[in-house]
């Protein structure tokens, strides 16, 4: 065999580290890594304004005392509006704070969106830049986790939040963590 | 059962793809010329499986199966009938499905077609497709099977299919794509075969270029749909966005037009003979990786698929196989090729050359500005940026500008060496026609902008070249009209492809610098004006439809006091899957477009609408046709057909060797 030609190898090396990059970028957003980087770890640090009322600045301590449901949301994101009216009953019917993050959305069409299909929200933060949901890991909307008292997130849903969901996970942990928060594990 | 047995049939499809990958294989190494034959029925049989399973998936479509989970998530008992058959590649499993039929379809193809073929070579390029088959159908049938059932509970209707995707643009643009993107396996497998026999002759170029065009012509034709659909269907006006998925196609464009002209020059003189081959592998790689980014969710973007990793896996696995695979045996097998006919700096070579270069770059810096946030994140702990339009715009215009004029004077050069008297004759002509068209262009132009003038100039001068490059062929000719129509169809091809891209330039450079756009609130009554044309509203009503509500307005549009015409946009709810959607209305004409949408109600009855005035935006689809047009027209040369009638020989020939 004739002796090979190294220049030959350039297309290889190119496409050996254009495999690097589609993987390395693979396993920063593979959603089954997430959770357990993020439970039981505090809930990230924030200072944005209020859905409703921008002149509102909330932080991490808005949401410290209880237990809540905290729900990633953009009017973007057709399966959000599917979990919509669930949200809706567990807001109304269970007894559990809900907050929402409108996540990489225009705040504009976000009031709109929820004057049309009605608020369950007790604040939206608005993270119409993306960075709160980075620092979540939000993979995409719709997302669900559970804070607990503390600020410690002990669960997350990914995907839209049926009845099934409540009654099979998220209600059941809310419960655990409301009357036995230390016996909850990740 | 209809589901049960498009499944069962899909694992057919698989073992046939199995044997097709190997019996010809061994055929070809023990020299067994049966084996070899094989290729062929087994072909007509992967392609026939195929076809029953994707038409099984389709039964289920239109016999409303909703305990098929992909027919419960895509379809629903309102969808009009074509949308519902439309709904089988409207997600992610059963668009594969139409891809990987698609590929056993180009393989059947390649089967019947190949009469030209020596046994041997027909064996190996048959097998080839069938391995990569494989790859598909295990894809499927590992992570993305479209006949899952939900049993034993499975819901009443469906959740319908996406709105978005509830047109006439998604019921071609996909399938054209996909005609495309694996119409590229062939000129992959004529281009891996060759490397394997380790014969690198120039044959393979003419085996490849009709294939080559065809595959081209149908992914031009898809994203000149996509464009369209994307301008009248996702609203506002838009016509090319640099999203990671328009990106995902564009880049095998890119790479396939350079691998159009490289084929060209192969075939015809002999050059470039590994540069081709490696063209050949690129194009194919694109359009996996275009599959990859598509549906892996490695980027995110308005019309990528449902994610999950473990399909981003097992893609990126293939393309690991495949890609890397062929680029080894690329290095391996071409390191033995030397010598290559030479040409002089004039020749036309040297203009596809260049012509390469430029496509390649341009294809590059796409590839780099798609990856580019994965590369930030990955360096920046997690930071994300996204490269928009700015980027791309000024990578990628400037490329184009100088391709477009070595598109304008590669007319006037010739293979191997353009003549000194020809290069005497020529030159003078070429400047004369520049000043000519740039005069024009700025004797029209009613804004002076460099932009404009530089781009409708050279658009001017392609055209210009063209028809002199035609008259050339008949000046001398005595019967001038007849000889108009007696060129071959390759050249009218190449006129067809060359005029389409000067058509389309024009349009986007008058489209992006001469379009009036508004934002209005209006109210039934209310006028607005815009670029001469008042736009009134005339009444807000409720309608109807199939699967929707609709709130319509009535836009009546005068210019100097008559009525042009009258367009209904609508806000659409969709309430199955709850969603609203903005159907614009749109008068098309071939110099203007008047575009009008509804944004949301505003209190007091009025609603916020936005106006659009769009000068030749029509000439940008209009000219991807011809392009597309072009690539069809080449197949039609009768040197191709000459190929097939001296099949007998090649065959005898083929055995022999």
């Amino acid at each position: 065999m004739s002796s090979l030609n190294k220049s030959l190898l350039i297309p290889l090396g190119i496409f050996i580290v254009l495999v690097a990059i589609l993987a390395g970028g693979f396993g920063l957003k593979d959603p089954h890594f997430l959770p357990s980087q993020l439970i039981d770890q505090q809930f990230p640090d924030f200072s944005l304004s209020e859905l409703n009322d921008p002149s509102r600045q909330l932080t991490a301590s808005d949401m410290r005392g209880q237990v809540v449901l905290v729900n990633v949301w953009a009017t973007w994101c057709p399966n959000c509006l599917v979990e919509h009216p669930e949200l809706l009953r567990i807001s109304r019917e269970e007894g559990v704070p809900l907050y929402g993050i409108n996540y990489n959305d225009d705040p504009f069409k976000a009031r709109q969106w929820l004057v049309r299909h009605n608020n369950p929200f007790q604040f939206n933060i608005v993270d119409n830049k993306g960075k709160l949901g980075i620092e979540l890991g939000v993979y995409g909307a719709p997302e669900t986790f559970i804070v607990d008292a503390n600020g410690i997130i002990r669960y997350r849903h990914v995907g839209p939040v049926s009845r099934r969901t409540w009654e099979e996970t998220l209600g059941p942990i809310i419960e655990l963590l409301k009357t036995n928060p230390d016996r909850v594990k990740g | 059962m209809i589901a049960e047995l498009g499944h069962f049939s899909l694992i057919l499809a698989l073992g046939l793809g199995v044997c097709l990958a190997v019996l010809p294989t061994i055929g070809v190494y023990r020299r067994h010329e049966g084996l070899m034959r094989l290729a062929g029925s087994l072909s007509a049989g992967l392609f026939v499986f195929l076809l029953i399973s994707f038409s099984c998936l389709a039964y289920a479509f239109w016999d409303d199966d909703f305990s098929v989970a992909y027919v419960a998530r895509n379809s629903n008992s309102a969808l009009p009938l074509q949308f519902k058959l439309s709904a089988i590649w409207g997600a992610h499993e059963g668009s594969f499905l139409l891809w990987t039929l698609i590929m056993g379809g180009w393989t059947f193809a390649v089967s019947l077609f190949s009469g030209g073929l020596s046994v041997d070579m027909r064996a190996r390029v048959l097998a080839i497709m069938g391995a990569l088959s494989i790859g598909f159908m295990l894809f499927i049938l590992l992570t993305s099977n479209p006949f899952d059932r939900i049993l034993p509970v499975f819901p009443a209707d469906g959740a319908d299919l996406n709105p978005l995707l509830q047109d006439f643009g998604l019921i071609v643009h996909p399938p054209m794509l996909y005609m495309g993107y694996v119409g590229f396996a062939v000129p992959f497998a004529f281009a891996i075969a060759t490397l394997t026999t380790g014969r690198l002759d120039a044959a393979w170029a003419r085996w490849s270029r009709p294939w080559t065009n065809v595959a081209w012509a149908f992914l031009t034709v898809g994203i000149t749909l996509g464009s369209w659909w994307a301008y009248y269907e996702l609203g506002w006006g838009g016509w090319w966005f640099w999203d990671a998925v328009e990106n995902a196609s564009f880049m095998p464009w890119l790479i396939g037009t350079a691998l159009i002209h490289s084929l060209a020059a192969t075939e015809k003189r002999g050059v470039f003979k590994s540069w081709t081959v490696l063209l050949a592998i690129f194009a194919f790689s694109f359009s996996l990786l275009g599959a990859f980014l598509v549906r892996s969710g490695v980027l995110t973007s308005v019309h990528a698929f449902a994610v999950d990793p473990e399909r981003g896996m097992f893609i990126l696995a293939f393309l690991v196989l495949v890609i890397g695979g062929s680029l080894t045996l690329y290095a391996i097998k071409v390191s033995g090729i030397k010598s290559e006919a030479g040409f002089d700096w004039t020749a036309r070579e040297t203009m596809i050359l260049a012509n390469n270069l430029l496509l390649v770059t341009a294809a590059g810096a796409v590839l780099l500005g798609t990856l580019y946030p994965l590369i930030y994140e990955a360096f920046t702990d997690g930071k994300k940026i996204s490269v928009g339009p700015p980027y791309f715009n000024a990578v990628f215009v400037p490329l184009m500008l100088l391709l477009f004029a070595i598109m304008a004077i590669s007319p006037a050069s010739r293979w191997k060496k353009t003549p000194r008297e020809t290069l005497r004759r020529q030159f003078p002509a070429l400047i004369g026609s520049l000043i000519v068209v740039a005069s024009l262009v700025l004797a029209f132009a009613t804004e002076v902008s460099v932009a404009v003038i530089l781009i409708d100039t050279l658009a001017l001068w392609i055209v210009a070249n063209l028809v002199r490059d035609l008259w050339s062929k008949v000046a001398n000719k005595v019967a001038k009209l007849p000889a108009l129509f007696q060129q071959t169809m390759s050249y009218y091809g190449m006129l067809l492809g060359h005029l389409g891209i000067a058509v389309t330039i024009a349009g986007v450079c008058t489209t992006v610098y001469y379009t009036e756009e508004k934002d209005l609130r209006m109210a039934a009554g209310d006028v607005a004006e815009l670029a001469g044309y008042e736009f009134r509203l005339n009444a807000m009503r409720q309608i109807k439809g199939p699967n929707y509500v609709a709130d319509q307005g009535e836009v009546e549009v005068f210019q100097e006091g008559r009525s042009v015409v009258k367009l209904y946009p609508e806000k659409r709810f969709y309430a199955v899957s709850k969603n609203v959607m903005t159907e614009a209305d749109i008068d098309p004409t071939l110099f203007r477009d008047l575009f009008v949408a509804l944004g949301e109600p505003v209190g007091d009855n009025a609603w916020a609408v936005r106006i659009h005035y769009k000068p030749f935006v029509r000439w940008i689809w209009f000219g991807g046709l011809l392009i597309a047009l072009g690539g069809f027209c080449t197949v039609l040369d009768r040197r191709y057909r000459a190929v097939k009638s001296s099949r007998q020989t090649a065959v005898s020939l083929g055995v022999a060797a």
